[in-house]
């Protein structure tokens, strides 16, 4: 069914009786073309590619749980293509040009909204840090203006300017970032790939690989055994685990990021920002709350769930930058497992086991790159070549030397 | 968390700063040394379960640490001075 007002309008006279599911819950095959493992944003953005730009409709998603249950479902929805080094901002720019024709392209209301994304600076080191980076942001089309203090205080008032520790000098603008609404990402991807014959097959964990030689051809579920000619991972948060069944070891530690909502008041923060001087994001939602989160707990862990010293390390954050939010209350807290990779840069790759596809490494900035990655997987699924944007997500870069290390912080992941 | 530190007694997590997978670092007379050392440093162990990492006690007797830890619950089982063999 086609969403649009006219439609609306008729379901709405008939007291909303007829819609129908957005997407079929399918029972698996015994054989597809190509299997994605991992119902989230990422997956099934890919099975949506591959069946529309690459006309492979043989495709089945698998996912343990129900889809977006992950971190599509966990993430504080912030797009933006704010980076410096050419191996990834092409990539994000090319995910932000999607973003933008997204709902056309779905015909899903996904709630892109354009709010702008700032990042303060508060030195004049930061700030000669931003305006190269807003320079390599300008290069690949993605736009930025550097603001003054002044400029800064004309949208956000609040801020603790004077602050004696780090008082705030400016900040780095990218207009068009912004929010999505997540849920809504990963069922407009479900409806779209499921319209076009994708199987999307949930409580259906992968349990082991069944190979050939070098080969794998199909995987053991929960559900039984399906055959497949590849096989693509998009399960970030649990990637070493999954390719540990195909004998794989991954540059990769899995680590708890935590992300907290507010209880909901009137309009206060119109965009994103970022704080500068800690590591802190805030934005708004449309029903009120704030939505905020920092940085990750910084240990190995698969407990979706963090520590109680992030939680206050996030809100002192969040105090130093703006103390009117210091009376709000914290609705809730939760934590999802991100794929912390080696250098903070995903990997999107083959894998030296053949017929098995790796989508994993995206720290914490998947969400973003949702439209993308499925975009770029789906073309290394399709053609077994990388698509142009992505061909330095590679998995070998860490042998090589080609890392993309944004922060420049080596390899330690816990501090990308 | 909290981690028994083996000189100073149980202290909460924030004192220690994490390094990660505990395992030893290879030799480096081999003949395959950067192959060894790209493992030992981007290949590192990720499993959900009972998992050695190192930490650092920086805001107590500055000792690192071997900490066996289960990674599914946070569960700390006990730690060990690093400089000694793993266990």
């Amino acid at each position: 069914m086609r969403y649009s007002f006219l439609n609306l309008a008729w379901q709405a006279l008939r007291g909303h009786r007829d819609w129908q599911p957005a997407w079929r819950d399918a029972a698996p095959r015994p054989h597809y073309d190509i299997i994605i493992i991992g119902g989230g944003g990422h997956g099934l953005a890919t099975a949506y590619y591959l069946a529309k730009e690459h006309g492979i409709k043989n495709v089945a998603v698998l996912e343990k749980g129900y889809i977006g249950s992950g971190n599509s479902g966990r993430n504080t929805t912030i797009i933006r293509s704010n980076y410096l080094l050419p191996g990834n901002e092409a990539f994000y720019e090319w995910s932000m040009k999607l973003w933008e024709g997204l709902e056309q392209e779905l015909n899903y209301n996904a709630m892109v909204s354009q709010r702008g994304v700032l990042n303060l600076y508060h030195s004049d080191a930061q700030r000669d840090a931003f305006a190269r980076r807003g320079n390599a942001m300008i290069l690949a089309g993605a736009g930025a203006e550097l603001l003054d203090a002044a400029a800064v205080r004309r949208i956000l008032p609040m801020l603790d300017f004077d602050n004696a520790r780090f008082p705030i000098r400016g900040g780095l603008l990218q207009r068009r970032g912004g929010t999505a609404r997540h849920d809504a990402v990963v069922w407009g991807y479900a409806r779209g790939a499921s319209d076009r014959g994708v199987d999307i097959i949930q409580n259906c964990e992968v349990t082991g690989f069944l190979r050939e030689g070098r080969r794998v051809v199909g995987v053991e579920t929960t559900r039984g055994r399906i055959g497949a000619r590849k096989m693509g991972l998009a399960v970030a948060g649990s990637s070493s685990r999954v390719a540990a069944l195909a004998d794989l070891k991954l540059p990769i530690e899995s680590h708890v990021l935590q992300a907290f909502v507010s209880e909901a008041i009137k309009p206060f923060i119109p965009g994103v920002v970022t704080f500068g001087a800690g590591h802190f994001y805030i934005s708004q939602s449309d029903k009120g709350g704030l939505v905020f989160g920092g940085d990750i707990d910084g240990y190995n862990s698969y407990a979706q769930r963090g520590n109680l010293p992030t939680v206050e390390d996030v809100c002192e954050g969040g105090m130093a930058l703006m103390p009117a939010i210091g009376r709000l209350r914290i609705l809730r807290s939760w934590g999802g497992l991100v794929d912390m990779s080696m250098d903070g840069s995903p990997i999107i790759d083959k894998t030296p086991v053949d017929g098995l596809y790796l989508n994993a490494g995206w720290c914490y900035g998947g969400f973003k790159a949702t439209p993308a990655s499925g975009w770029c997987f789906a073309h290394l699924l399709a053609r077994d070549e990388p698509h142009p944007v992505t061909a330095a997500y590679r998995l070998d870069r860490f042998e090589t030397g080609h890392i993309i290390d944004e922060k420049g912080q080596g390899a330690q992941p816990n501090l990308h | 968390m909290r981690i028994e530190c083996p000189f100073c007694g149980p202290r909460d997590a924030s004192e220690f700063a994490y390094y990660g997978d505990a395992k030893r670092r290879p030799e480096t007379s081999g003949s395959d040394v950067s192959r060894q050392l790209y493992e030992a440093v981007y290949l590192r162990d990720n499993p959900a379960g009972r998992h050695e990492d190192l930490w650092y006690h920086g805001g107590g007797c500055r000792s690192w640490l071997r900490v066996t830890r289960d990674t599914r619950t946070h569960e700390i089982f006990g730690a060990t001075f690093a400089a000694g063999e793993p266990s």
